[in-house]
């Protein structure tokens, strides 16, 4: 059965594809695009002798990201314009933050909405400044998703700006509130660094620990080659840097993400050949296959598979969410406004 | 995916992908002739939703490189409008070589004629009908203008024939040419149509842009001028990469918007639009 590891292959190493037939690069466009990996692998193939047709998807590839990337900027200096006033620290978190900061994570990467940190003490004040001046407003949601975001989650709901149509995700913290590690976002902050136009973005090893709560703890996976291949950039421009290792495992023990940093050091490894530190990325365990089992579950059309692992991993993302009882409640809740949608 | 169909149309190359035969033999026999790509540009791909839907009340879930969130499935009858609706949604959403204008265009002498207006408005039939009338049929959905010279390249796929106007082609062309009627699709009765031969083999050959037309279905016979700036406006809303094109997409519609005649035309029915378009040809273009 196929999956996507030549995607990764080709990433990993681009010269790689050299061997390629029709059908092979046919796979691979099909997969990068679903991975939304297609922007990074133009640029790893930029200056390689590829057949013409990849050439011009390639290019149309990097206008499409360059394009992205001067919304992504614009939106951030909106939000700076906006806040500015208030005098509170905005850290970029993300695609933002990567391109802001010039980060190799943030070449040919896909930005979709943009991604701040705020203090949870700010959180009502930058939510007035954003709806009263900055023109954004709230995505139509209903009040079950309204109350429990504000209750249990580490972000407001969703707004959309009125003109843009670009969506804002203002964060107080890095996991939801009900999820088991408590990751310190108010020395996240404190330790943040600012970029020449005031806005932040976080220490490199904050960045990592936020990468690697972002890959597991908050999701399913589902992106998850995009999310571990930002982890491999990052950590390939901060390894060189003085005390980088240990600083990492430092910040991981202090926000309660030892294991997810640890693990994502090791999938990154085995996926991409990532340069990482034994001490932190620690012993590979059983469980390390099934995660990437899991995140080359992709077929030769950009197709989902291993349905089952999905789901697997789906319920553990909720799992590792919220205790059971709420668990529970949470899903009969959204099950029963789905039936609802459908009949 | 079980059964693979590639074609080329104009310069987009497609794959589809799909659970069943059915659709893309149906695809096949209307695509006769058409260029067969190594490397596709999109993917597009129709499955079932569940196992077991492939074979019971099967539904066709449409994907692809580009997705809209919350399609939904249509019935297996239907599944070759699935492939179609994917393709032109690849077009729509990840097509950055060119600036894309929901038109329809034929040429003569070398010269293109667009055709934009609101679904319903008759652009796609009156296209279709002119192609069938002396004219080379470029294309009923998209109008590809390149960003560096402003020509008008050619997307010809199967003209998608809705309702009433399925009728005015059956008695006159060729039933090789048609594809099964589907009936109560989410889009009405819908009947796909085969472009003539000489569009098929032009699909290569752009030309330049000399008139734009905003016809306008079911009114009495009236023809407008529209000043440029609501012409701009009008086409920036009739095209899905705009925006996204930055300042090139800006020059490219200016340019466009600059350099040719416009006119609205409201017609009653299909032989007064054809003699409206072959007068204003006539004046303002020929």
């Amino acid at each position: 059965m196929s999956d996507a590891r030549p995607l990764v292959r080709a990433l990993t190493d681009p010269a790689s594809t050299g061997d390629l037939d029709p059908a092979g690069w046919t796979a691979l466009i099909a997969m990068a695009r679903a991975e939304q990996l297609m922007g990074t692998l133009a640029h790893r193939l930029d200056g390689l002798d590829v057949p013409d047709a990849v050439a011009r998807i390639c290019a149309d590839a990097r206008l499409s990201i360059d394009h992205g990337r001067r919304q992504a900027l614009w939106e951030a200096e909106m939000a700076r314009r906006v806040l500015a006033p208030l005098g509170e620290p905005v850290v970029l978190l993300k695609g933002t933050a990567y391109v802001a900061a010039g980060l190799s994570a943030g070449v040919g990467r896909s930005i979709g909405d943009l991604d701040i940190l705020v203090r949870r003490e700010a959180l009502d004040a930058v939510e007035r400044a954003l709806i009263a001046q900055g023109g954004w407003e709230w995505v139509k949601e209903d009040e079950y998703d309204d109350a429990y975001y504000r209750d249990h989650m580490h972000e407001l709901p969703p707004l959309i700006h009125k003109d843009r149509d670009r969506m804002i995700d203002v964060h107080h913290t890095v996991l939801p509130l009900t999820a088991k590690p408590m990751p310190d976002a108010a020395a996240m902050i404190e330790e943040s660094e600012a970029l020449d136009d005031g806005l932040r973005i976080l220490s490199p090893p904050d960045m990592i620990c936020h990468a690697a709560a972002h890959l597991f703890a908050d999701g399913d996976l589902a992106g998850g080659l995009r999310n571990l291949w930002d982890i491999d950039r990052l950590l390939r421009d901060f390894d060189e840097r003085d005390g980088f290792w240990a600083a990492l495992g430092e910040r991981a023990d202090r926000h309660q993400l030892a294991k997810p940093v640890a693990c994502a050091l090791r999938l990154a490894e085995t996926l991409y050949e990532t340069p990482v530190d034994g001490d932190v990325a620690g012993k590979s365990r059983a469980g390390d296959a099934l995660y990437v089992r899991r995140l080359l579950a992709r077929d030769d059309w950009g197709g989902e598979t291993r349905k089952g692992l999905r789901l697997a991993f789906y319920i553990r993302s909720h799992w590792l969410r919220m205790p059971p009882l709420m668990l529970a409640r949470h899903l009969w809740t959204k099950w029963r406004g789905k039936a609802h949608h459908d009949s | 995916m079980r059964h693979e169909f590639r074609v080329q149309v104009g310069p987009a190359a497609f794959r589809i992908g799909s659970d069943w035969r059915q659709p893309l033999d149906q695809m096949a026999a209307l695509y006769n002739g058409y260029p067969t790509p190594e490397i596709p540009d999109f993917t597009v791909r129709l499955f079932a939703r569940r196992f077991w839907r492939r074979f019971l009340r099967p539904s066709v879930m449409i994907g692809g490189d580009y997705m809209l969130p919350d399609a939904a499935p249509l019935s297996l009858a239907h599944g070759m409008l699935g492939a179609e609706m994917g393709m032109n949604l690849q077009m729509a959403l990840g097509q950055r070589r060119y600036l894309l204008l929901h038109a329809s265009a034929v040429e003569r002498d070398g010269k293109a004629l667009l055709m934009t207006g609101e679904s319903g408005a008759g652009k796609s039939t009156l296209s279709a009908l002119l192609g069938e009338r002396g004219w080379r049929f470029m294309g009923d959905e998209f109008a590809l203008v390149d960003l560096e010279n402003g020509a008008i390249h050619p997307f010809p796929r199967l003209v998608s024939l809705k309702n009433e106007a399925i009728s005015l082609f059956e008695d006159s062309v060729d039933a090789s040419r048609l594809g099964p009627l589907m009936r109560d699709t989410p889009k009405g009765d819908i009947r796909h149509l085969r472009p003539p031969d000489d569009a098929v083999e032009k699909m290569h050959e752009p030309a330049h842009p000399a008139l734009l037309l905003f016809p306008r279905f079911g009114h009495a016979p009236d023809i407008r001028e529209i000043g440029q700036a609501e012409v701009f406006v009008r086409l920036t809303q009739a095209s899905t990469n705009y925006v996204m094109l930055g300042e090139v997409g800006f020059d490219t519609l200016s340019r466009l918007v600059t350099t040719i005649p416009s006119r609205a035309v409201d017609y009653p029915d299909t032989e007064s639009a054809v003699d409206s378009v072959e007068r204003l040809w006539a004046e303002l273009a020929a």
